[in-house]
């Protein structure tokens, strides 16, 4: 069981790796894949624990995740590399030519650790709970997790698969929303105000917990929470708040950092503020 | 040998719908393969999904009128080793979730069945809103998708069945009116193999779906004419029977193609393409010609768009008139 020190030094390299990919082909999203690093370092090294060396896309008898924000890849292929899915040197091939690390993740190239594309927002959801009945129809016990921006609320596609999950008590599911407050075009608040998200999923009969999704500690402890939360009747809901582009001073605080690269000065700045702790790939 | 071919295609039953061959093909199916689960949009009814639903109440997902978490839903059943098959109609099975159905299935090469009803103009009085006559050529258009459409009760059962032991997404797509019932037997349905009825010399007619009957009246028609048709049944849209396709002209050196779609898209597309690759051969298209359809009833709608049995036996005149010498 590694320490919350072990995770935060995770963390760390994480964020390196995000951000020297993306300044490697001045594409890509390090906001948000920034914000969501602590989440996704406790979910694979502290929460899920998935057998990474014996990869099958069916998975049978362990938790799956589905990424259903696909533009925050690179913070998933470092953390699914740092756990052994695939080499970390792989990680230099980011949206290069021939990659199986692909601008938005896919199942196209084979990747390891990857088992449906995303990119296109807002259908995550349902897949998640597509595999979650079949983890009920195979009397599997594990537990389906799913990540969203809070910009992906915005999709008609979530609310059709909000209703269905408390409908018909899919209640091993545990989804997280990542709750920045930031998309493309600005604020959410600005861009298209979404109200109450808390007040909306319990409406829709989701068992909805909070999280800050930047304290690992609180990350951790909030993970574990609402694995107790399930088999009990309802689809559970983390609202997770997190800054985007958390790390990096100058990257929090707006959207502007959505999604471009660090230029080489930025990049340098960037890395000063986040110590190397596993090697950088 | 071409001789001992039949000179008639008989009816083996009374009329069907080919949706009903679709529902007792997967109730068949769930009696067979434990791992089929089937998804419904709330038109259970209408795809004639009841008794599998009644036998396999824990393989039956009612979705409600959300098209797009059905196919998602559908996606991610099959990780962990299931077997989807999804059934609405088929406008809403294809541009209402188009880019769910190319992100989370075909993109990401999963095994869904995507099982479609009313599609065309013999859906009939709902009107052009529910007659989808675009949705082969969107289906065709997605890397690994394989398009089946079959013509008759027997075919689509049969289809059912089979693309439960093929390990790729499937577009599954049939109709609602009652229509003659006549392959099965001596014409099985193998998936990607044209299914030839007819041999013939001036001709190939290649007819899908609910054609494929007006092409076999159509065959009579030309017979009295002393012109011999060659009917082949292409259900298997994609892939092509492209063998099939190439052997017949060589013979015949002329084409109509004969389809409840689009001409832009359609299997007339699939075919011309074929012959202007390998054996460049004039082609007559029956089939809708950038038009949506209207209100009516199947008949009098195939007439008015130009798909009835005289529009196939012009074509064929016509295009053996464009024949060179």
């Amino acid at each position: 069981m590694p320490t919350t020190d072990e995770l935060k030094s995770i963390a760390s390299q994480t964020r390196r790796d995000i951000l020297r990919m993306v300044h490697a082909v001045n594409s890509g999203h390090p906001g948000g894949s920034l914000g969501c690093t602590d989440f996704f370092v406790a979910l694979y090294h502290e929460v899920m624990k998935p057998d990474a060396k014996n990869f099958t896309m069916d998975g049978i008898g362990e938790d799956l995740f589905f990424l259903s924000n696909g533009h925050i890849s690179p913070v998933w292929y470092s953390v699914l590399a740092h756990y052994g899915y695939f080499p970390v040197s792989e990680l230099a091939t980011f949206r290069k030519l021939n990659t199986r690390l692909q601008g938005h993740p896919t199942t196209h190239e084979g990747l390891p650790g990857v088992r449906i594309a995303s990119g296109s927002l807002g259908q995550g959801l349902s897949v998640g709970i597509g595999a979650a009945l079949a983890k009920k129809l195979n009397n599997d016990k594990s537990i389906i997790y799913t990540l969203h921006g809070d910009g992906e609320m915005q999709e008609g596609q979530i609310w059709e698969a909000a209703m269905y999950a408390a409908a018909n008590k899919v209640d091993n599911i545990i989804a997280t929303i990542d709750v920045n407050g930031r998309q493309i075009d600005g604020d959410t608040d600005q861009v298209l105000n979404m109200g109450s998200l808390e007040a909306k999923w319990q409406a829709f009969g989701w068992d909805v917990m909070h999280m800050n999704g930047n304290d690992m500690q609180e990350v951790v402890n909030g993970l574990n929470k609402s694995k107790t939360l399930t088999g009990k009747g309802k689809p559970v809901m983390i609202l997770m708040k997190t800054e985007m582009g958390a790390g990096v001073d100058f990257m929090m605080g707006s959207h502007e950092w959505h999604g471009i690269a660090p230029n080489d000065a930025q990049l340098e700045k960037a890395l000063g503020q986040l110590e190397q702790t596993l090697g950088d790939y | 040998m071409e001789t001992t071919l039949p000179m008639s295609i008989e009816k083996v039953s009374e009329d069907k719908d080919t949706r009903s061959g679709f529902g007792a093909g997967l109730h068949e199916l769930g009696k067979k393969n434990k791992n089929v689960v089937a998804l419904c949009a709330d038109l259970t009814g209408s795809l004639k999904m009841d008794a599998f639903k009644k036998e396999f109440p824990d393989r039956f997902f009612q979705v409600g009128i959300a098209e797009a978490n059905m196919i998602g839903i559908a996606a991610g059943l099959t990780i962990g080793g299931k077997i989807p098959f999804t059934g609405t109609f088929a406008n809403f099975s294809t541009g209402r979730v188009y880019d769910q159905i190319r992100q989370s299935v075909a993109y990401s090469g999963k095994n869904v069945k995507i099982c479609a009803s009313h599609a065309g103009l013999t859906l009939g009085e709902d009107g052009a809103t529910h007659q989808i006559l675009e949705d082969i050529g969107m289906m065709k258009m997605l890397p690994g998708m394989a398009v089946i459409n079959p013509c008759d009760f027997n075919q689509t059962k049969d289809a059912t069945i089979a693309i439960a032991d093929i390990d790729s997404p499937v577009y599954l797509r049939f109709g609602r009116p009652k229509v003659p019932n006549f392959t099965g037997g001596k014409y099985p349905f193998v998936f990607g193999k044209a299914l030839k009825f007819f041999y013939g010399t001036d001709v190939t007619i290649f007819a899908t779906g609910h054609l494929v009957w007006k092409a076999l009246e159509a065959k009579k028609i030309l017979d009295e004419k002393g012109i011999s048709a060659e009917i082949i049944n292409i259900h298997t849209i994609k892939p092509l029977d492209v063998e099939a396709v190439i052997a017949s002209v060589r013979k015949t050196k002329s084409v109509v193609t004969a389809e409840e779609h689009q001409m832009n898209g359609g299997l007339g597309d699939s075919i011309a393409q074929v012959l202007a690759q390998h054996f460049p051969a004039p082609i007559e298209m029956v089939a809708v010609n950038d038009s949506f359809g209207e209100s009516g009833t199947p008949e009098q709608l195939l007439k008015k768009y130009g798909l009835d049995t005289p529009n196939i036996v012009e074509a064929a005149e016509k295009v053996i008139s464009r024949k060179g010498n």
